[in-house]
């Protein structure tokens, strides 16, 4: 079962769609146990950071995600992958998870519109499980205003926009983030999922 | 850089794709959702539903479609037609709904879009404008579907939206749409180089190689077309191929 954290950040429904369309088992959950028992856990997330923060704070699994990160495979969608950094700066200097080195902040691109919004293509930096099956020309959808400043060891892919915009990060073990939401990426968003769903 | 987008759109009434056909008045034709799938498979960048529900209390039914769409169909979807207020935003983007589009309501009452964007983001808030031109290089905003000149000079009008918070500008032109000899190019042309926020071509789309044609005479986003698509004239893969063909990038 692979639970999805629902701590009041966004639209879950979405990522539940995909993984029902794909019939992977899933949760809709905010109960530790369950993130306990799961195999895997998504952390979806749209919004600020402060706020979601807060929202996770308050619902009181930031202990038992940062412990089972360690134990299961682990993803987070867009802000969810924003929260699994050190620190971020969008709106205040605030802490994130700090499961993958790292910090968020706004993208400063004069001549482009912000926010980044729409299809961008993968750019691929080193071996991922989760790009297992990927072609040249795979493209995935993105909404975001800020965006990470990561190791190029924890960048598994990115998009160019302006400069070079982190999409798909990890830290090597069971902790993963992607900046687009592979719930919207048809074809090749499933793909990423169900490679997601397969690890171990 | 971001791909070029290729959106069909389709009509819906009480929960059915529906077309004017040869002025015929207006006929049933199929089912959104079934719709929306085949779309999909053609490789859509997104779709728009744009409700013409008549009825305020039929407005359930398109959220309904929404959401047995949204559990088959995985690209961003939009929904147009009888949004007013910020609880009709707040349930359609509930029912799984990406982005939603405002026209006329957002003429009559422009607070709309500033309320829409600080609450749920200027990413989901797109603005649909009808505009006719008056004098070769000008061109006002009409609403109820292109029945009532506002004499709103259209220029004014896009940078105003974009202000208050518009993540889109859907620009259909009135001159062109019906027409099929391509989209409006002068009045995409004048919108895209007056905002920064993307703007998606709409109304006109007749053949093949208009929709490469707005990619490279002006820098719209998106290309919009609705009949082309549903008469299975041109495929969503056609069009990509043709633009592809011609260095555009799409995905």
């Amino acid at each position: 079962m692979i639970a999805i954290v629902d701590y009041g950040a966004g639209n879950i429904f979405s990522v539940k769609n995909a993984l029902d369309y794909l019939g992977l088992e899933s949760r809709l959950t905010n109960k530790k146990e369950d993130l306990v028992s799961a195999d895997s856990i998504i952390l979806p997330g749209v919004g600020a950071f402060p706020a979601a923060m807060d929202k996770l704070q308050a619902s009181g699994l930031v202990d038992t995600i940062k412990q089972q990160a360690k134990l299961k495979p682990f993803l987070g969608i867009c802000l969810g992958m924003q929260l699994l950094f050190e620190k971020s700066y969008e709106f205040e200097k605030r802490e994130g998870l700090s499961l993958i080195k790292g910090y968020v902040d706004k993208m400063v691109e004069p001549d482009l519109v912000i926010p980044h919004m729409g299809w961008n293509k993968l750019e691929y930096n080193g071996e991922c499980k989760l790009l297992e099956g990927m072609g040249d020309n795979e493209y995935v959808y993105f909404v975001h205003s800020y965006k990470a400043f990561c190791e190029d060891e924890n960048l598994f892919a990115y998009c160019e926009y302006g400069s070079r915009v982190p999409a798909l990060v990890g830290d090597g073990k069971y902790v993963y983030g992607s900046q687009f939401h592979p719930e919207k990426s048809g074809k090749t968003g499933l793909k990423i999922l169900e490679n997601f769903a397969r690890l171990h | 850089m971001l791909a070029k987008r290729i959106i069909p759109c389709l009509d819906v009434r009480d929960g059915k794709v529906v077309k004017g056909v040869n002025f015929e008045g207006i006929k049933e034709v199929g089912d959104p959702v079934e719709c929306a799938y085949e779309y999909n498979l053609q490789g859509a960048d997104e779709i728009v539903f744009y409700d013409i529900t008549a009825s305020h209390e039929g407005r359930g039914v398109i959220l309904d479609v929404v959401r047995e769409t949204a559990k088959k169909v995985f690209v961003p979807l939009t929904v147009g037609g009888g949004i007013a207020t910020v609880d009709d935003i707040r349930d359609t983007l509930r029912a799984g709904a990406d982005k939603i589009s405002v026209n006329s309501q957002a003429v009559k009452n422009p607070q709309l879009i500033k309320d829409g964007a600080d609450i749920f983001g200027s990413q989901c808030i797109c603005v649909g404008v009808d505009a006719k031109a008056i004098s070769p290089n000008k061109w006002t905003v009409y609403i109820n579907g292109g029945r009532i000149d506002m004499q709103i000079d259209l220029i004014d009008w896009v940078k105003k939206c974009e202000q208050l918070g518009a993540g889109e500008i859907c620009l259909n032109s009135i001159d062109t749409d019906g027409v099929r000899g391509g989209f409006d190019i002068p009045m995409l042309k004048a919108v895209v180089d007056a905002v920064k926020i993307p703007v998606i071509a709409s109304g006109g789309a007749g053949k093949l190689g208009d929709f490469a044609d707005a990619f490279i005479k002006t820098d719209c986003s998106a290309a919009l077309a609705a009949s082309l698509f549903h008469f299975k004239e041109l495929t969503v893969g056609q069009v990509k191929e043709d633009c592809r063909s011609k260095g555009i990038i799409v995905r």
